[in-house]
């Protein structure tokens, strides 16, 4: 009955954003139409359409109705609730329905916001959000239903069907298979939600941008409108990727956080675009530059984030983090293809009406140093998207088969990464339209003076790798010029204002959030790399069979294997568990508890690490789980992973930028645009 | 007889001592093996560079399945064997494809996904630079800056012109 009522709750779904999305485009010629309120109003209702079927879903989830097909997959009594409650996007059909509901609900917040100076972009706007979400309910609805129910028949053949097949009857198991084991951890409960959160939430300023090239507008106003669609769905995206980091970090025991996995760069690669958009916009706002590419940017993006979405759920690519073989492939090759032509003949079409405003005067200038920052992004994507693409081409066009791992990734965008943070330190205090090198360099020689200590210090301690070096210096300088810049300007209002210093610095920030969002963003990036640096050319690792009371050494640690426990919890694991005591410099710092989980119902075991961490280094301990583990002898695998803990800091500091950034200003509701001054207005000190 | 004995008793001796000597060499054989045994260090800095053939995506090093497991012991062998990492990749790819490898060979059809990267990264920026905003044709005399930038330089200026701007 609840399963009837999800499906039909789904099929009515689709059937109001086909309408919204048909009705709205019928009407776009008289957007004041009342027909418009229509589709607006049908877009509105698919989001309670979709809470509902999920709400029905995930009441089936935690109420064990195995009848249905997949709450028996990735559902079992064992389960925690809190597990069952995430077991909705744990599957093919459950997450392609939370996709479309939190696509859902950004759209319909996006048909309540005030349309009045945007009308005529309103009908597009509808039809392009509707047009996406009508083809994933779709999905639900044609191809991967959540509320296919199991039957038997007369044969005693178990079927999957919505229907009962003559003869049949419905068939409910005595238990489910449960969730994967890989997604049993409490990263997975948030790490989903925030990815999907990430994609769909670019389905918003895509559509802003394609309802500006279609009513023929020119100006920035589609990116004005969206730009903090943008940076929230940024936000989303960027949050997911680095929970997705810790939880590989904590549960793949790879003793990493990033494996250049194809899944890993499909979500990748819209962030990439993303990043080269929200630093482009800037130069079409401030000098009307870059619109023919800034609607690139974002169509590109658009169409990477069903792209990411195709190739985690086809399964045409394998990985710990896809989906299984379905039949939605070509479905979504279909939709890409349609939705990428009518983008570039939109784009084609307004062409010439997207001409820069202005000319490039000095490549030293703000917009030629983020126009150098967009074609290393650029780069960059491309080097991800060949690396990701090559596989499938290589066994289509030649039968054989290959992998594209680490080595090719760090090789080809490294360079461009260090490139990239080179710009990061010099584009923030170059003017906007001339900077001449002359002036640059007056400006910068201070914080690279100051920069140049890390390196030296690295040399100090011992450090002889010139990348790391390099890369040292390169980090230490984004950071010297960044506080540089808050310094800068603090000074300059204090002395202007009387104020103290904190007090300046706070008020330069609340007056230009956009800009100094920025620069905290920039300083987590740094504190990230810092992450990156330290685990990618300071990583150390052994192994080795020990028996209780002896020792591995690793740098300045020393563990002892003390015993093993193993016992079996209510939620149907067999825990192996051992102890180890952990000795730096010859003193006891943590006892560690790695273990191995063994999941009953689907037979397979976990490696879970014992971790201590510092700021200068993560001592990271595994229990190898396909030796044999006792007292008598068990075998550990060590990573010492120095100044890991960096990059997650970095990742709070860059998510408190992004917030400054995108936090709404109360006395201006229209925060965040740039207003265009009289030519001969003088600066006014405040 | 005594000549005979004599012979006897050497042949025994010379026979004794050949086997105390097999037998001391053998044992040390053994031993020097055991000493040769390479580490898991060792096997793990290969299997690293190379991919489960069944788990796609996952290097060997930390592949939890019972075929790396023994690709492993593989390893462990030819290293015990005296063979190096370039010999023990290539019998790997050798025996089951390219794709165990952690990047595709610079040889034959591959060399294409070498060489396109690099190519594609500079005609892309060319088309960026030259075909999409024309950034260095000037524009008609009507055109204008979005917002008027000044030609100061003071920095005082500047950041509370942009303090305005970007309320």
């Amino acid at each position: 009955m609840l399963a009837d009522f999800g499906f039909t709750a789904i099929c009515l779904a689709l059937l109001c954003s086909t309408y919204a999305a048909v009705l709205s485009l019928a009407v776009a010629r008289s957007p004041q139409h009342r027909w418009l309120a229509s589709a607006r109003n049908a877009a509105i209702a698919v989001w309670p359409l979709l809470t509902l079927a999920c709400f029905c879903l995930t009441y089936m989830i935690i109420n064990e109705h195995f009848e249905l097909e997949y709450v028996s997959r990735v559902s079992s009594r064992a389960m925690p609730w809190y597990l069952k409650a995430t077991a909705l996007w744990g599957g093919q059909a459950g997450s392609l329905l939370f996709w479309s509901w939190l696509m859902s609900t950004y759209a319909a917040l996006v048909m309540l916001r005030d349309w009045r100076h945007e009308r005529d972009m309103q009908p597009y706007v509808i039809a392009a959000t509707m047009a996406t979400l009508a083809f994933f309910v779709g999905l639900n609805v044609l191809v991967e239903n959540p509320f296919t129910k199991l039957w038997i028949d007369q044969f005693g053949q178990i079927r999957a069907g919505f229907l009962a097949p003559p003869g049949a009857q419905l068939f409910t198991p005595i238990d489910g298979q449960g969730l994967n084991p890989l997604l049993r951890h409490p990263g997975m409960i948030i790490h989903p939600p925030m990815l999907y959160l990430g994609f769909v939430g670019f389905v918003i300023p895509y559509s802003f941008a394609i309802a500006a090239l279609a009513v023929g507008r020119n100006d920035s106003v589609w990116i004005r409108v969206s730009r903090r669609w943008t940076l929230v769905s940024w936000l989303f995206l960027s949050l997911g990727l680095l929970l997705g980091g810790r939880w590989a970090y904590d549960v793949l025991g790879w003793g990493g956080y990033w494996g250049w996995d194809p899944v890993e760069i499909a979500a990748f690669m819209p962030w990439l675009t993303s990043t080269a958009f929200l630093h482009s916009v800037m130069i079409q706002e401030k000098r009307g530059m870059f619109k023919r590419w800034n609607m690139i940017l974002i169509i590109l993006t658009y169409a990477l984030v069903i792209f990411g979405t195709f190739l985690t759920r086809s399964g045409v690519l394998s990985s710990v983090h896809a989906f299984a073989q379905s039949a939605i492939g070509p479905l979504f090759f279909i939709f890409i293809g349609i939705t990428f032509t009518i983008s570039l003949i939109l784009l084609f079409r307004g062409w010439e009406r997207l001409q820069s405003e202005n000319i490039l005067n000095s490549w030293l200038s703000r917009e030629g140093l983020f126009l150098l920052n967009n074609l290393l992004f650029m780069g960059i994507l491309l080097s991800c998207f060949w690396g990701v693409i090559y596989p499938i081409i290589s066994e289509l066009t030649t039968g054989q088969k290959v992998t594209v791992g680490p080595p090719y990734y760090e090789r080809t965008t490294g360079p461009q990464f260090a490139a990239l943070l080179l710009l990061m330190g010099v584009a923030p205090i170059a003017a906007w339209r001339v900077t001449t090198a002359r002036r640059l360099g007056r400006i910068i020689w201070k914080p690279t003076a100051f920069s140049l200590l890390s390196p030296l210090y690295g040399l100090a301690n011992g450090v002889t790798n010139t990348v790391a070096l390099l890369s040292i210096w390169l980090a230490s300088l984004v950071f010297c010029v960044t506080l540089y810049e808050f310094y800068r300007g603090a000074s300059v209002r204090r002395k202007s204002t009387g104020e103290n210093l904190f007090k300046a610095l706070w008020d330069l920030i609340a007056r230009n959030r956009r800009r100094y969002g920025g620069y905290v963003i920039h300083l987590g990036v740094i504190f990230m790399a810092v992450g990156i640096i330290g685990i990618e050319m300071f990583q150390t690792e052994t192994q080795g069979t020990i028996a209780s009371g002896e020792q591995l050494k690793l740098g300045d640690y020393i563990m002892i294997y003390n015993d093993t426990v193993e016992f079996p919890t209510e939620d149907n694991r067999i825990i192996t568990r051992a102890t180890v005591s952990v000795y730096k410099d010859g003193e006891f710092v943590a006892e560690l508890h790695p273990r191995r989980d063994f999941y009953v119902d689907s037979q397979q075991p976990m490696t879970i690490p014992g971790l201590y961490s510092t700021l200068e280094s993560d001592f990271y301990v595994l229990l190898i789980n396909w030796k044999p583990i006792s007292k008598q002898g068990a075998t550990f695998k060590i990573y010492l992973n120095p100044l890991v803990s960096w990059l997650w800091f970095g990742g709070f500091v860059f998510i408190l930028g992004t917030l400054i950034a995108a936090w709404p200003d109360n006395n201006n509701p229209r925060s965040g645009q740039p207003k265009a001054l009289p030519a001969n207005r003088s600066a006014r000190v405040a | 007889m005594k000549h005979g004995l004599n012979s006897w008793s050497i042949f025994r001796t010379l026979e004794c001592a050949a086997l105390i000597l097999l037998t001391t060499f053998s044992s040390f054989g053994e031993t020097l093996a055991q000493d040769n045994q390479p580490t898991d260090d060792e096997v793990n800095a290969i299997a690293k560079q190379l991919y489960c053939p069944v788990c796609e995506n996952v290097p060997l090093d930390v592949c939890g399945t019972r075929a790396c497991a023994q690709w492993r012991d593989n390893i462990r062998e030819k290293l015990a064997d005296g063979w190096n990492a370039d010999q023990i990749k290539q019998y790997f790819s050798d025996q089951y494809g390219v794709r165990v490898l952690a990047q595709p060979p610079t040889q034959g059809v591959n060399s294409l996904f070498w060489a396109l990267p690099p190519f594609a990264i500079v005609v892309s920026w060319f088309f960026m630079l030259r075909l999409i905003d024309n950034l260095t044709r000037k524009r008609p005399s009507g055109s204008h800056s979005v917002i008027n930038l000044g030609d100061t330089d003071d920095y005082k200026t500047r950041l509370e012109r942009d303090l305005e701007q970007w309320r």
